[in-house]
């Protein structure tokens, strides 16, 4: 024995102590736990029938609610490959010998075809959370069983290495990518706009339309003219907005029906500079254009309209 | 129950891609369209047109194309998301009914916007094989292999028929740079997509006869009409026979006489072999004399221009009887053909 | 002349936000099975299928026609796909009487649906193209000004939205399919609920529905032999017009006048109120019901909102509009069309259910799309034409 440290009292003694069986027990499995076992290393998952007619999975040699034995010769048949979860609970912190080393449920699984069910770990996945179980996991869940690969399985209950819940949803997640060209009034309109400029166009018989377009298209016929309109007009219709869009500042906004002086349809854009209560159709507006560096050919420059207390001619800055 | 008459057609092809719309398009053809038949906008009493969302990636793609028509006062008009040959289907069905004499049929598309082998494969069943990522061109390069391992055809053949197209092309580089498909295709033997639209204008017997009587239009009349699909799953079925494109002429009576020409909606080489075999033409029967889609390709106008491009050449009198074909969705999975036959002279 | 028509079988899904219990082809197959069940037959019997179904980009499958065909039984047939945006469920219907009326086929399978819960139906409808000259906002942004414009034309209160959703929704509670069920609703509880897009409140919209609606559509002789009650077509009519031209008017569209007078005359319908004993109308916002009471000839214009205030459009009423629960309760967009031509039929077959109108003998299908362009319509009765 080593001997104390000279001069201190006797120290506790504790040491290590292993018990194993050098290369591990070796169990008979009897016929009906060697047939579960063989058919699970083999790829499918057997239950027996008892006398009664129910299907035990895992089977056992007798009937476990009052050990009658099971007909002879055992009639064994296959459940699954589906599940339903019973009853479960949830594994924050995977212990070492777990099967999984994140957290997952434990979880007992009523295999289709079969009238017991099976104790086994739930895969939900290496994202669930330590604290709380996924929301999907309940009683009802369907299921799966992941098996390991097939030279890897020896015949256990672990050859299955969890279940997993089936499979109710893909996601597509395609993407397409185009290359978009602008016909010519449509560039021109835009154009001008980055200088400033609205840009529409007249019919044979006088009405303007505002964006410039080629057709008209009441009868088909080709535009007469280009004409260019100020950048003031009155308010038509409009909606107060308390759904947000990206493009709007914050909610409520307002969206209207802008009809330019000089032209005879609508324009659809963003109200500003007014509260919404106050906004009301006949009221005079004017555009407020993008500063010139925010400007570009792709869209539009004006950012919104504006209510237009000005009686004079003046006009907006551009 | 009165015949129904193809009076006119037209059609703007650009091989190369245009800036400008599809509205603009439509009303170009339309406007020519119109024009030829001697019709005004206003005798139209119904209007169809085809065409298809994903070749622009945005949703209503037809709606912009109705400014092209001056629908005012409000007009009657429908749309099928298909080959324009389909809305032609829904207007002969119409003009069957006796009470309109004249419907215009029209379709339309930009195929050059987008990847057109991925823009195809979004057809694809989204369960099974849209996940694997397989492209239309795979997929006709798949019923390639099956038709040569038929013995129905062999590389030098499928050479020939893609040479003949690409000589009815000034305008097609024989081996685009970046055309290298999975084999068996080769490059050259996929169509070319091109932006495009083209009209059709149709008429009741008393409408045609009037109009050939006041403007001089011969009308070509559709003897026989008929369209049919076929399952889905190209690996499910026999890729080296086309049965609903048999079915199809068959409903057409095409057997019924001999032919002239035959225009057909063939986006590879192999497709003319099978839709030869599938409409019973023998090797004497011109196909394409247009160039057909391998020549160019505006996606969801194609088979209309087919069924265009045979009636101009019996109005013309360089044909007598023709057959014309449509197709769409994945190895020929659905077919129309259309039987247009002239006056006897 | 055009042979006569008839439905002859009539089927739907229960509507829901999600249909996660099946996929694509289960979805169009509960109804078309329903449908073809109710008509007595199987997939062998049918010539030709009509499909119906609004942007592709939805569900994010293009022309899925194409692999749904096996799905319904469509193998070695005629097959068509319809797409007229939201009105599509109707002009499916229309399609499909069309191939009757041809005398070219016999008995057509038309099958309309939705499963937008795939992806976001507001995504899909905002989604435009870059260069877009026009702010794009989604469906209740594109119509509240007009509805605003309506109620300053016609001077009507602002409650009226509110007896409406109240309305469609107590109806829905009587049919089995309804997406919506509020017990209890009413339209102080509609007004007690968030705005959205003045003057629409949250329970003034619809809702985003999965679903399918499916049609048989028979040949006389086929009308005649079948199992149940038939439904003759007494006409149908489309209308569109451009969205955006000089002297629209957007509130009151002439395309949708012009197609219920066509609809009306091939009917023999003199006057809408008087002729008719039940109408399934689009109706996606509370205010379109009397607006389109109006367009569809039922009020004179401006006093729409009167005939929705005084109780004649209610299940007791004595034109009742949307018996189903409508728009407002179910909006499966690429069904809901149908969804209206098949409920109309089915009040004249006497097959509604709870929600039956009494001895109602001839119905209006009305549906509607884009910005308030495309029109499609039928009226049905109980006596061949």
């Amino acid at each position: 024995m080593p001997s104390d440290p000279a001069g201190e009292g006797p120290a506790e003694l504790a040491g290590t102590h292993t018990v194993r069986f050098p290369g591990g027990y070796t169990r008979s499995t009897g016929p009906v736990i060697g047939r579960f076992l063989t058919e699970l290393r083999d790829g499918r998952l057997v239950g027996v029938r008892t006398a009664a007619g129910r299907v035990l999975f895992p089977p056992t040699e007798y009937d476990p609610g009052d050990g009658a034995p099971l007909p002879d010769p055992p009639e064994f048949t296959e459940v699954g490959p589906a599940g339903t979860v019973h009853t479960w609970c949830w594994v924050g912190a995977p212990r070492p010998g777990h099967p999984l080393d994140h957290p997952f449920a434990w979880a007992a699984v009523l295999l289709d075809g079969a009238d017991t069910a099976l104790l086994h770990a739930l895969d939900l996945g290496p994202d669930a959370p330590a604290d709380r179980p996924p929301a999907r996991l309940r009683a009802g869940l369907r299921v799966r069983p992941r098996l390991r690969p097939e030279d890897e399985r020896t015949g256990s209950i672990t050859d299955i290495r969890c279940f997993r819940p089936e499979v109710t949803r893909i996601t597509d997640d395609h993407r397409l990518d185009y290359t978009v060209r602008a016909d010519a009034a449509l560039t021109r309109y835009l154009e001008a706009q980055l200088h400033g400029r609205i840009l529409g166009s007249r019919t044979r018989g006088g009405r303007v339309y505002v964006p410039l377009r080629d057709v008209d298209p009441v009868d088909g016929s080709p535009m007469a003219g280009e004409v260019e309109l100020p950048g003031t007009g009155v308010l038509t219709t409009f909606s107060v907005n308390h759904v947000p869009d990206p493009r709007a500042p914050e909610v409520p906004f307002v969206t209207g029906y802008v009809r330019l002086d000089g032209a005879d349809v609508d324009l659809l854009a963003l109200i500003s500079g007014v509260e919404p209560g106050k906004v009301h159709a006949g009221m005079r507006v004017r555009a407020e254009w993008l500063p010139p560096h925010e400007r570009t050919r792709t869209r539009p420059s004006i950012r919104w309209f504006v209510p237009d207390r000005g009686t004079g001619a003046e006009g907006e800055r551009r | 129950m009165s015949a129904v008459a193809v009076v006119s057609y037209a059609s703007r092809i650009h091989p190369e891609g245009t800036a400008d719309s599809e509205a603009g398009l439509v009303h170009s053809a339309v406007t020519e369209a119109l024009a030829r038949s001697g019709l005004a906008r206003t005798d139209i009493g119904f209007t169809v047109s085809g065409s298809l969302d994903y070749l622009t990636g945005a949703p209503f793609s037809f709606v912009g194309a109705l400014d092209a028509l001056g629908a005012w006062p409000p007009i009657s008009e429908s749309h099928v998301e298909m080959d324009a040959a389909w809305a032609l289907y829904e207007a002969w069905l119409r003009l069957r009914h006796d009470d309109v004499g004249a419907a215009l049929v029209y379709g339309f598309g930009k195929a050059t916007q987008g990847s057109l082998p991925e823009v195809l494969a979004r057809q694809l069943d989204p369960y099974y094989l849209a996940p694997l990522g397989v492209d239309a061109v795979s997929l006709a390069a798949l019923q390639a292999r099956a038709v040569l391992d038929a013995g129905k055809a062999d590389p030098a053949g499928l050479a020939a028929i893609a040479e003949r197209a690409a000589g009815r092309c000034a305008a097609r580089p024989r081996h685009a740079p970046e055309d290298a498909p999975p084999l068996p295709l080769l490059p050259g033997h996929t169509a070319r997509p091109a932006d495009g639209a083209a009209a059709v204008v149709l008429a009741t017997e008393d409408t045609a006869r009037r109009l050939a009587a006041e403007h001089g239009t011969a009308p070509v009349w559709i003897r026989g009409l008929d369209q049919r699909i076929d399952g889905h799953s190209p690996a499910a079925r026999d890729l080296a026979r086309c049965p609903s494109a048999e079915r199809a002429a068959a409903g057409a009576g095409l057997a019924e006489a001999p032919v002239d020409l035959a225009e057909l909606h063939t986006r590879h080489p192999h497709e003319e072999v099978l839709l030869r075999e599938a409409l019973g033409l023998g090797p004497e029967v011109p196909v394409n004399p247009s160039g057909g889609p391998l020549a160019a390709d505006p996606v969801m106008a194609t088979g209309l221009i087919r069924i265009g491009e045979a009636a101009r050449r019996i109005a013309a009198g360089t044909a007598r009887r023709a057959a014309a074909h449509a197709a769409q969705g994945p190895c020929l999975q659905h077919n129309l053909v259309a039987v247009l036959e002239g006056d006897a002279r | 002349m055009s042979r006569p028509a008839a439905v002859i079988g009539v089927g739907q899904t229960r509507y829901r936000s999600r249909r996660d219990d099946v996929s694509m082809p289960g979805l169009v197959r509960e109804a078309a099975l329903r449908a073809l069940d109710d008509a007595g037959l199987g997939f062998a019997d049918i010539d030709a299928v009509v499909l119906g179904k609004a942007p592709d980009l939805f569900e994010g499958v293009a022309m899925p026609d194409l692999f749904l065909a096996d799905a319904l039984g469509a193998r070695g047939k005629p097959l068509l796909r319809v797409h007229t945006a939201g009105s599509v469920g109707g002009s499916t219907a229309v399609v499909a009487a069309s191939h009757v009326h041809s005398g070219a086929f016999r008995r057509v399978l038309a099958v309309a649906w939705e499963k937008q819960s795939e992806s976001n139906a507001t995504w899909a409808l905002t989604m435009g193209h870059p260069f877009s000259t026009s702010l794009v906002v989604g469906a209740g942004g594109y119509f509240a000004p007009f509805i605003r414009a309506y109620i300053e034309r016609s001077g009507a209160p602002g409650h009226i939205g509110h007896l409406v959703a109240a309305k469609d929704r107590r109806n829905a509670l009587r049919n089995p399919y309804a997406h919506l069920r509020i017990p209890d609703i009413t339209p102080e509880a509609v007004a007690a609920t968030p705005m959205l897009w003045e003057p629409i409140r949250y329970l003034e919209a619809c809702p985003s529905s999965d679903g399918a609606c499916a049609l048989v559509v028979a040949g006389e002789e086929e009308a005649r032999t079948a199992p149940r009650p038939p439904a003759w077509i007494l006409g149908t009519a489309m209308r569109s017009e451009p969205m955006t031209f000089a002297g629209r008017d957007a509130v009151d569209p002439r395309a949708g006048r012009d197609c219920a007078a066509d609809v009306y005359a091939q009917a023999g319908i003199a006057d809408p109120r008087r002729d008719l004993d039940a109408a399934e109308v689009y109706v996606p916002f509370s205010w379109y019901e009397p607006m389109w009471l109006e367009n569809l000839g039922f009020a004179a214009p401006g006093e729409g909102w009167r005939l929705t205030e005084s109780g004649a459009t209610a299940a007791d009423g004595d034109i009742p509009w949307n018996p189903s629960g409508g728009v407002l309760s179910s909006n499966p967009i690429g069904a809901s069309g149908m969804i209206r031509f098949a409920e109309a039929a089915q009040q004249v077959r006497g097959l509604a259910g709870e929600h039956q109108v009494d001895g109602a003998r001839t119905a209006l299908g009305h549906a509607y799309g884009a910005g308030s362009q495309f029109f499609a319509m039928w009226v049905v009765g109980a006596e061949r034409p």
